[in-house]
């Protein structure tokens, strides 16, 4: 019996889903009847205590949170979307996988026919613009939070190897990356056993992030191997691991985790959505984390959308609910339960978000931070592999960290392998 | 009337009663299998509504791929080293299970909890077993005067901590099997050997594994199997980012079932393609299967 079901699995596996094929039900609600709305989403969104805020104003209504990691919530979603049944009503979606469903919009409601089209001015124009599709005819998500970017560094580590550890003066170290990487020489030089990043990935996409183009052109080109920005981050991103700077650590392993309590590293690349995950892993390092702010100005890495897939049959109520979660008042709650960042610009000029801090974060002024950063940020063209492209250029990064390749062999294989990503 | 329908009863209720195992394995087994076989013919995005025939195109695209080799030598190696010690320590532990105990179900119960123990929860503390810098088995090494090793760097430290994990999971259950066959050989045979002065070893050698030698090869062709499709442990020992698709940035430990969801689930989602690795892998395991019915075959002959 064990062998036999074994020897299934892998086609099971992949063509399951498919066989098990449209079967939903037709029903139509009508007026005020009771409407169950499911919701997917990957990691806590803190939308918890909105649901019930929601229900009170709306009895019929009852929502329904199913939560899985970053992988598995897009990937069932992907399947979902293919067999035709199985997605929630609502289902969040990362950056990172969105840029591949504006590419193919058809299994989405198209938003601007439920009514979406006056809401335009709630968002950063770029994070409206992530949610159209290729034509911009059809609109899929509507944003939650951007990632603006910070950098969190150790209070302690940087007092131990001489550096200042006041976050205005820690800014003024690094305006630009090849200042950041000049003082990563500076902290390796003295503490050479400690590590002054924990990955150099971050950096890389970081410094790509901010640039004007990234890993595609505005037609949907990949231009990795010509784009001179690309190729200037690479460069520095080689130079910090060569001087030994990078703790190399894969992110979101257990060793990964422990780091930021045991304060294995110095500093990291921080999008207002990191700092919960610094927050929850670092439990007793509190008032040793601190922020300032990131080299080269400002960018966005991360950040999400909701989006409502076709197979839903309430998508009037389903769209009433995501334009309720997705505006300026409960994202503002979001942001001070979670640290996930408005992408409303009329709360950036809201005391009450400016001028958020946290004690975990010796009081940083948390909402000053990252609004300077989300209101700094220059929109960048995002391709259908967008996150593809950056795992290709990841791993060829830590072949040189783990010492399996040069910097030029890795580079050839990060374009031969893009490449075939084309 | 009723002798037609005594007559039908008799000879169509047989198959009747065996039907739902038929109908079950049409749907959930030869359909699949099927359809499977169907899109690997294509050049099949899962979320692009045409799908257009490529023949055996995604086959020879990858068979020429560099990477494919790759996952298939990371698995045959990782299937090697979680196989073999693991079929030689359920051997051991059947053999003490087997002989005389105080509290006999106890022990031969505890040989099975590793394996009711979720895969996800064995993977997560193995993972920080062998974790680089906080991990138990690298704080014993640099106790012992030994260097630190960054597990999921290297290749062969990569499949050494999988296979571990392998091990740990099923060779208790294996024991079980073989101990169910150690059951059946005669006790007089150990009694004579016994009198004869032979030592519990001997008797392992030269008595028990000639008599299970079919046993033998049914976990041998089990386990196989399974080593063919590991999934869980090298995907969840990456940790949950980039490196659990491609096991590790120079895909040191990326194997057949991960090589398949890369191309299925990212990278624009190619189905075609992640169907065409299904059926190779399909017939591997076929291939596997074939080389065990032929060594039984010799087996049962040379009786």
């Amino acid at each position: 019996m064990r062998a036999w079901t074994r020897r299934l699995l892998v086609p099971i596996m992949v063509t399951g889903l498919l066989a098990t094929a449209a079967c939903g039900s037709d029903e139509q609600p009508t007026g005020n009847e009771k409407i169950t709305l499911n919701v997917a989403l990957f990691g806590d969104f803190g939308f918890k205590p909105l649901y019930e805020e929601y229900s009170k104003a709306h009895p019929n209504i009852t929502v329904k949170e199913r939560i899985s990691d970053y992988a598995a919530h897009h990937q069932s979603l992907i399947s979902h979307l293919a067999t035709g049944s199985g997605a929630a009503d609502i289902e969040a979606v990362e950056i990172g996988y969105l840029s591949s469903f504006t590419a193919t919009p058809n299994r989405f409601h198209n938003l601007l026919d439920l009514g979406a089209g006056s809401l335009e001015s709630q968002w950063l124009p770029w994070k409206w613009q992530q949610g159209l599709s290729t034509d911009k005819k059809t609109l899929i998500g509507l944003g939650t939070d951007v990632g603006g970017m910070a950098m969190c560094y150790r209070t302690d580590l940087f007092k131990a190897a001489g550096l200042p550890t006041d976050r205005d003066v820690v800014s003024k170290l690094w305006p630009t990356w090849d200042e950041y990487v000049a003082t990563g020489k500076k902290y390796k030089a003295a503490a050479p056993k400690s590590y002054f990043m924990e990955a150099s990935g971050n950096m890389f996409r970081a410094m790509v992030e901010q640039a004007p183009t990234g890993v595609y052109d505005d037609a949907d080109k990949l231009i990795v191997d010509s784009n001179a920005s690309v190729r200037k981050a690479w460069d520095l991103t080689v130079d910090a691991i060569a001087s030994g700077q990078s703790a190399k650590l894969a992110a979101w392993t257990p060793e990964w985790s422990a780091a930021f309590g045991k304060g294995t590293f110095a500093t990291i690349v921080c999008p207002a959505w990191m700092t919960a995950y610094i927050e929850t892993n670092a439990k007793d390092a509190a008032g040793k984390w601190d922020i300032a702010a990131v080299p080269g100005g400002a960018g966005s890495m991360g950040g999400s959308h909701l989006a409502l897939p076709k197979q839903g049959k309430n998508a009037q109520a389903a769209y009433d609910l995501i334009k309720w979660l997705t505006a300026p008042e409960q994202q503002k709650k979001i942001f001070k339960a979670t640290g996930n960042f408005p992408s409303a610009p009329s709360l950036y000029t809201d005391p009450d978000l400016t001028g958020f801090s946290k004690p975990f974060f010796n009081n940083a002024p948390l909402g000053k931070i990252f609004t300077a950063s989300a209101q700094a940020v220059q929109p960048q063209h995002q391709g259908p592999k967008q996150g593809d492209v950056f795992n290709t250029i990841g791993a060829g990064l830590g072949r040189i960290e783990q010492n399996k390749q040069s910097p030029d062999d890795a580079w050839k294989q990060v374009l031969s392998d893009v490449a075939k990503l084309g | 009337m009723r002798t037609w329908l005594y007559k039908a009863d008799t000879s169509l209720s047989p198959y009747v009663y065996i039907s739902p195992f038929f109908i079950l394995f049409a749907v959930f087994g030869l359909f699949p299998l099927g359809y499977t076989a169907w899109v690997s013919l294509h050049d099949w995005s899962l979320l692009a509504d045409e799908h257009s025939f490529v023949g055996l195109g995604n086959y020879s695209a990858l068979l020429a791929d560099p990477y494919f080799w790759n996952a298939l030598r990371n698995t045959l190696s990782i299937l090697a080293l979680s196989t073999i010690p693991q079929l030689i320590l359920a051997l051991i532990l059947a053999h003490l299970v087997n002989r005389p105990l105080r509290a006999k179900t106890l022990w031969r119960l505890g040989l099975l909890l590793p394996n009711v123990t979720s895969v996800v929860a064995v993977v997560v503390i193995f993972s920080q077993l062998f974790g680089r810098d906080f991990g138990l088995i690298n704080w014993l090494l640099e106790s012992f005067g030994l260097g630190r090793i960054d597990w999921q760097a290297g290749v062969a430290s990569s499949h050494v901590a999988i296979a571990a994990m392998i091990t740990w999971r099923w060779t208790g259950y294996n024991a079980l099997i073989f101990l169910a066959a150690m059951q059946a050989v005669p006790k007089e045979l150990y009694e004579s050997a016994t009198l004869d002065g032979a030592t519990a070893g001997q008797q392992l050698r030269k008595i028990t594994i000639p008599s299970i030698r079919p046993t033998v090869i049914f976990v041998v062709i089990v386990s196989t199997i399974y080593g063919l499709q590991v999934f869980a442990e090298p995907q969840l020992f990456a940790g949950g980012g980039p490196n659990g698709i491609i096991g590790g940035p120079d895909r040191q430990f990326q194997t057949l079932t991960l090589y398949m969801y890369e191309h299925g689930f990212n990278r624009g989602f190619e189905f075609g393609y992640a169907s065409a690795t299904a059926w190779v892998m399909f017939g591997l395991i076929v291939l596997a299967a074939a080389v065990n019915y032929l060594i039984t075959r010799r087996i049962r002959s040379s009786r």
